[in-house]
């Protein structure tokens, strides 16, 4: 069954999403609450017998690194690259031995434990609650006994798969091995830690190098076929600095999903997992690497450095685990298998073009669940607002903006936590004390915070100061713009096409779409179109009188909202195109193209030209 | 005959050999010694006597108009509700089985207060008048060839053993369409002048062998609004003549497998085919579907056994000049007949390698800790090319099915028992009983050959950890064979569905298709309402160069179901998909028939489905044989 068809046909019936089955969502349950009442000691020294797939008994990693050795894949490529080079099978042999010895995972139950009861001291003084779904962990562990699981979760945070792990042993549910960049492994003692519990390394970027690219998939696939551990990977590939959904990369899901096509195992599930955090550990510190200081490199002092962030509240965390997907069901009439009958399974093959479409649309499909399942703080609601307002708000019209901006986003399926019978005044308070490091009060109007630097500052310092804070705080509203999106853009589609015509405002709309499908998450088809008119029609923003929209009467505060919400994107398009025309000389690299750009941003900010601040990077 | 020089020993030999097939088969009177060769002997004169054969013309007179087999054969369950099986023609007959309800009750969740009786007898309105073609009957009255237009002749020949048609037969329902008459030729030459008459008064013809098809390939279609006549072939069941010299016999098509071994025994000769069909089946079937027998690993299969066809078409006889054993003439148009499914003529006589009955006979099992490892082995020893005459693994569930079997008399299988206690016990420590699996093997040849060979085997059986289990344990799995198909009317006495279904496949994806097809019956079982867990179980049947055949069982208590029929039927489609999907062919030996038609195009491409189209055409315009199978 196809979700987002399903989903539109929904649309057309005109059934709202509280009564669609796919949306209805699961309660919370705070794993803290137990840690903060019993012993974290015992907690770390309990039983912990997790059920397997099929019931197999787990594999010492050594066995698992023969297995892929003697793989014929494996032999397969390591004749290809001998007689390409000329080197002799042995010696590249064990070339591939080494890059399996620096990639695989040592998982080791004491490690685990010591991690299990680290992680419940630093938990608690962090955060207040970790909330998760405990619906979805019996959905998880159901899904563990039957077939292989890839879990999938949003990447936000260093903090992802530790947590991931963590929740995991809580619930006494198989670890998972958890594909990691190389970076990490720089990190002496914590890199070989987080080995020690489930980790895998690999480069990243590895693109011609045919060995590498064997041992590491060999590797993905006989954990897989065996269902030996769930498999759990990002599928945006990295940490998304900006709180917007990044992009699939395809690679490693193409990897797990082979397997199925193959016929090597029955099928696969993907369980898409949803963390949000209510504050992000790392949230300065993105905007300032976006800005283009550099990422400080993951060191062990470093990480020591960063236990002052002990001392601050990060509020809540949740994860919500996912309907698992079945690729099975997925691939139903889509992907013919028995096309990988006439070729034997253990030489390597660039996919085909049905499959890669498919593996393809799953990413993106999968990415898609993970936003749904996000959950908004009603910050990311104030911080939207004050984006839009960057000359700060009265904090009575805040709070009345807040209440109106609450009522838009429940009618568009927003899961929203908001704290049940409290008045909205406190709820627009306490988030502000939270988020104190971003916004403050003062004198009843409500702005966002500029770092005071220290000694004189030149234009540049300042800009860049602000910048800092702006950027910060568009990480929040980054968080409901999948909800507003598809809307959004239909909102200037309108205001573009100037016409309300529907095949013009169609044809701004596809404009839009092509130009920020690399930004957002959008869909292949017409689906997002459809959404976007069945919700503004749905809450009264516009009409569709045959072949036109038109905006209502009562539709102007929606449109002109979502107008602001995207005009950010639309003039850091449009610094890029102006600096390309103006000033880009001949022979620009990549390299010097995002700080040239940026100068170039500066320059005309602090010319006065542009207002907006939060997408500049 | 060089080869026998000692007429006693040759005399144990063939007396083993026939104890064997005599243990199962039926017992005949038999006047016919040496074979000469024959002519036609009704000519249009028409003596209507009856060939002797195992098969009379009304078979309804031996056999079960509504199940398999012989009708003093059947299992039930006694009042002490112990399963007995009837009957004296098999090893298993007149004995009662105390463990056969047990496994039954726990295996399907059935039980044998919930009967589901047959129809006892037919009631003659489920079949529908017949539509007589008036000019061709009295043409045929003429050549005084046997015909006969009775119900009970023309339903009998309306269907084969698939279990849709079973039920039908059972719950008494309406035949749609059923052969409007039957006709007996005796001879090549009769069925030359069935073919013109059937052309000049436009009559569909469908040939009609042992019966025992299970892809609907007997099912009148429909939509055929000419009259039907159904070609029975029993009737030609002579050896023509046999060349000792070349080692090879003329026989007539229409001869089932059983008559054919037993006619060739006394001779000292044997074919070797040896299809789990061979009490039923005949020759013709076995052309005419691309049949492989038990045995091919020594003898080869129908397409290696034959040396020349004679086949009666629309255009007329087809057959090649000479019997070179190999030509190279263009395409080889015994390949237009073999497997055409009686789409384009009957095959009426055919020359096949004869063997010297082997001097000995050993049976024998190796017990596997699981099936990865029984399937590694037969990999192994189809890589050294030393499969023994039969090599067959059963998976663990068709083990305990086996062992359920096992009679209360003392006999081999108190042996076996008490053999498999003491395994249990000591030689199998480690061997999980819910993993363990069984090779069944039989050597064939002289007496220190198959002791050498079997030492072979056993050899590269211990490396995958195999452990020989025994002779008995052996002879008791291709028992399970002959039997199989009675069981099924067992099972529907109860509640339970049942049906067989086989590919072939490269090693390689051996394990995995196997796995994935199980996992997926399950899987469609559950999501189409069946309450009660199915019976999955498959076995390595046969052993290739590059791959092997699979054969699976399905069967589940349909109890509470409302169209049980239908949903088996969805299931069995979803399995051939995913059989597809993973690899495998359409099928290895049982056919296309109407049942896997849709999957054709997809088989050979668009071109092989076109050219197969167009030999229709060419030797069949008038689609005179229009069963429909294939295409």
């Amino acid at each position: 069954m196809s979700f987002l068809g399903h989903r539109s046909l929904m649309y057309k019936q005109g059934s709202s999403h509280s009564q669609d089955p796919m949306l209805k969502r699961d309660g919370f349950e705070d794993i803290l609450e137990e840690r903060r009442n019993s012993s974290d000691l015992k907690y770390a020294l309990r039983c912990y017998a997790p059920v397997l797939y099929k019931g197999v008994t787990p594999c010492k990693a050594n066995m698992l690194k023969n297995i892929v050795l003697q793989s014929d894949q494996l032999h397969y490529v390591i004749n290809q690259v001998s007689q390409e080079s000329g080197e002799a099978p042995d010696i590249i042999q064990e070339e591939a031995s080494v890059i399996l010895e620096e990639m695989a995972h040592r998982l080791q139950i004491s490690t685990v434990r010591f991690f299990a009861f680290a992680l419940s001291k630093a938990f608690k003084t962090l955060f207040q609650h970790v909330c998760v779904n405990e619906e979805g962990i019996q959905r998880l562990q159901q899904a563990i006994q039957e077939h292989p699981v890839v879990l999938l979760p949003s990447h936000r945070s260093y903090m992802d798969f530790l947590l991931m792990s963590y929740i995991l042993y809580t619930y006494d549910l198989a670890l998972p091995v958890i594909a990691a960049g190389m970076d990490f492994m720089g990190m002496k003692f914590v890199g070989e830690m987080l080995r020690m519990s489930g980790a895998f390394f690999i480069r990243r970027s590895f693109g011609g190098d045919k060995l590498y690219w064997a041992v590491f998939s060999e590797y993905v696939k006989t954990m897989l076929r065996n269902g030996f551990a769930p498999i759990e990977f990002f599928l945006e590939g990295t940490r998304s600095r900006t709180c917007k959904s990044l992009t699939p990369k395809l690679g490693l899901l193409n990897i797990v999903i082979e397997p199925f096509f193959k016929g090597e195992v029955f099928d696969v599930n993907l369980v898409p997992v949803s963390i949000s955090y209510e504050r992000i550990l790392e949230e300065s510190l993105y905007a300032r690497e976006l800005l283009g200081v550099p990422k400080p490199k993951e060191s062990t002092s470093g990480l020591l450095k960063a236990r002052r962030i002990l001392s601050e509240d990060y509020g809540s965390i949740h994860v919500y685990f996912g309907q698992p997907v079945s690729v099975r069901s997925l691939a139903q009439g889509k992907v013919n298998r028995s096309t990988y009958n006439l070729f034997p399974r253990h030489i390597p093959r660039k996919p085909m073009e049905e499959t890669q479409s498919f593996v393809n649309d799953t990413a993106y499909r999968i990415v898609r669940l993970q936003e749904d399942n996000m959950v908004l703080k009603p910050w990311v609601l104030m911080a939207s607002l004050l984006l839009q307002n960057l000359e700060g708000l009265e904090l009575s019209v805040l709070t009345e903006q807040t209440v109106w901006l609450r009522g838009l986003a429940l009618s568009y399926a927003a899961f929203l936590d908001w704290p049940d019978h409290a008045p909205t005044a406190k709820v627009v308070s306490s988030s502000l004390a939270l988020h104190r490091g971003l916004a403050c009060v003062s004198g009843g109007r409500v702005s966002l915070v500029v770092g005071e630097p220290l000694g004189p500052v030149t234009p540049e310092e300042a800009l860049f100061n602000r910048a800092v804070s702006v950027l910060s705080c568009a990480s929040y509203r980054n968080q409901v713009l999948h909800v507003f999106l598809r809307p959004a853009m239909l909102a200037v589609a309108m205001h573009t096409a100037a016409s309300s015509k529907k095949n013009e405002v169609y044809n701004c709309f596809s404009f839009l779409w092509d130009m920020f499908s690399n930004d957002f998450i959008l869909c292949p088809g017409d689906i997002d179109f459809e959404e976007a008119c069945y919700l503004l029609v749905k809450t009264g923003a516009v009409q569709m009188p045959q072949q036109d929209i038109v905006m209502t009467d009562i539709g102007q505060p929606t449109l002109s909202f979502f107008n602001g919400l995207l005009e950010p994107f639309l003039q850091g398009y449009q610094v890029v195109c102006r600096y390309l025309c103006e000033e880009a000389s001949e022979g620009l690299t990549e390299k010097q193209y995002i700080p040239a750009v940026r100068s170039f941003a500066v320059k005309l900010i602090l010319a006065g030209a542009f207002t907006s601040l939060s997408e500049m990077f | 005959m060089a080869s026998n020089n000692n007429s006693s020993d040759r005399q144990r030999i063939a007396q083993q050999r026939l104890g064997r097939i005599a243990a199962h088969l039926h017992k005949h009177e038999d006047g016919n010694s040496g074979i000469i060769a024959k002519e036609c002997k009704i000519d249009a004169t028409g003596s209507t006597e009856e060939n002797k054969g195992t098969v009379p013309r009304k078979r309804q007179e031996i056999m079960k108009w509504n199940g398999w087999g012989y009708s003093d054969s059947k299992f039930l369950f006694n009042k002490k509700g112990q399963a007995e099986f009837t009957g004296k023609r098999y090893r298993l007959s007149g004995m009662t089985l105390p463990s056969l309800q047990d496994w039954f009750e726990n295996t399907f969740g059935a039980s044998v207060k919930h009967k589901s009786p047959a129809t006892p007898v037919l009631n003659a309105s489920v079949v529908p008048p017949p539509r007589l073609n008036e000019a061709f009957v009295e043409n045929l009255k003429a050549t005084g060839i046997p015909f006969s237009n009775e119900a009970e002749d023309r339903l009998f020949r309306a269907h084969g053993h698939c279990l849709h048609e079973i039920f039908a037969l059972r719950e008494g329902k309406k035949f749609e369409r059923v052969p409007d008459m039957v006709v007996w030729p005796n001879c090549h030459n009769d069925v030359v002048k069935i073919v013109e008459l059937a052309c000049k008064h436009n009559v569909c013809l469908i040939p009609y062998g042992g019966g025992t098809s299970v892809t609907s390939a007997l099912e009148c279609p429909p939509e055929e609004t000419r009259c039907i006549v159904s070609l029975d072939t029993s009737q030609m069941n002579r050896i023509l003549w046999l060349d000792e010299n070349n080692l090879v016999a003329h026989v007539e098509a229409g001869i089932i497998g059983q008559d054919l071994e037993r006619l060739l025994n006394e001779s000292g000769y044997c074919t070797g085919h040896e299809p789990d069909s061979m009490e039923f089946s005949s020759l013709g079937g076995w052309v005419a579907t691309r049949a492989s027998g038990m045995k091919k690993n020594v003898y080869g299969n129908i397409e290696d056994l034959v040396i020349h066809i004679k086949a009666v078409t629309p255009r007329g006889v087809i057959e090649k000049s000479c019997q070179g054993p190999r030509t190279s003439t263009g395409p080889d148009i015994h390949h237009f007949i073999l497997g055409s499914e009686g789409t384009l003529g009957v095959v009426t006589e055919v020359t096949m390698k004869i063997r010297p009955i082997p001097e000995y006979q050993k049976y024998g099992s190796v017990v596997f800790p699981n099936f990865e490892a029984g399937v590694a082995c037969l990999r192994e020893v189809a890589k050294q090319r030393c499969a023994p005459a039969s090599i067959r693994l059963m998976d663990n569930t068709q083990f305990h099915f086996g062992h359920a079997l096992k009679p209360q008399v003392s006999s081999i299988f108190t042996h076996f028992l008490e053999g498999l206690k003491k395994f249990y016990i000591t030689k199998l420590k480690g061997f999980d009983p819910h993993q363990l699996v069984v090779a069944t093997l039989l050597f064939e040849g002289d007496h220190e050959r198959v002791l050498q060979h079997e030492k072979e085997v056993y050899d590269i059986a211990a490396t995958f950890g195999g452990l020989a289990a025994g002779e008995d344990n052996g002879q008791r799995g291709y028992l399970l064979t002959f039997v199989i198909a009675y069981l099924r009317d067992l099972g529907m006495d109860y509640c339970v569905v049942a049906e067989s279904f086989e590919t072939s496949v490269p090693w390689d994806r051996v394990l995995d298709l196997c796995q994935n097809v199980k996992e997926r019956i399950i899987r469609e079982c559950k999501e189409r309402g069946v309450q009660f867990q199915p019976l999955t179980s498959c076995r390595v049947t046969q052993t290739y160069d590059s791959g092997a055949c699979i054969y699976f069982y399905f069967a589940f208590n349909y109890r509470g179901l409302a169209d049980p029929v239908h949903t088996y039927e969805q299931v069995e489609h979803a399995a051939r998909e995913e059989i597809l999907a993973n690899g495998g062919s359409l099928s290895h030996h049982h056919g296309v028939g109407k049942l896997r038609k849709e999957w054709m195009k997809d088989s050979i491409s668009n071109v092989g489905v076109g050219m197969l189209k167009s030999v229709k055409e060419y030797v069949d315009p008038g689609n005179i044989f229009g069963n429909r199978n294939l295409l």
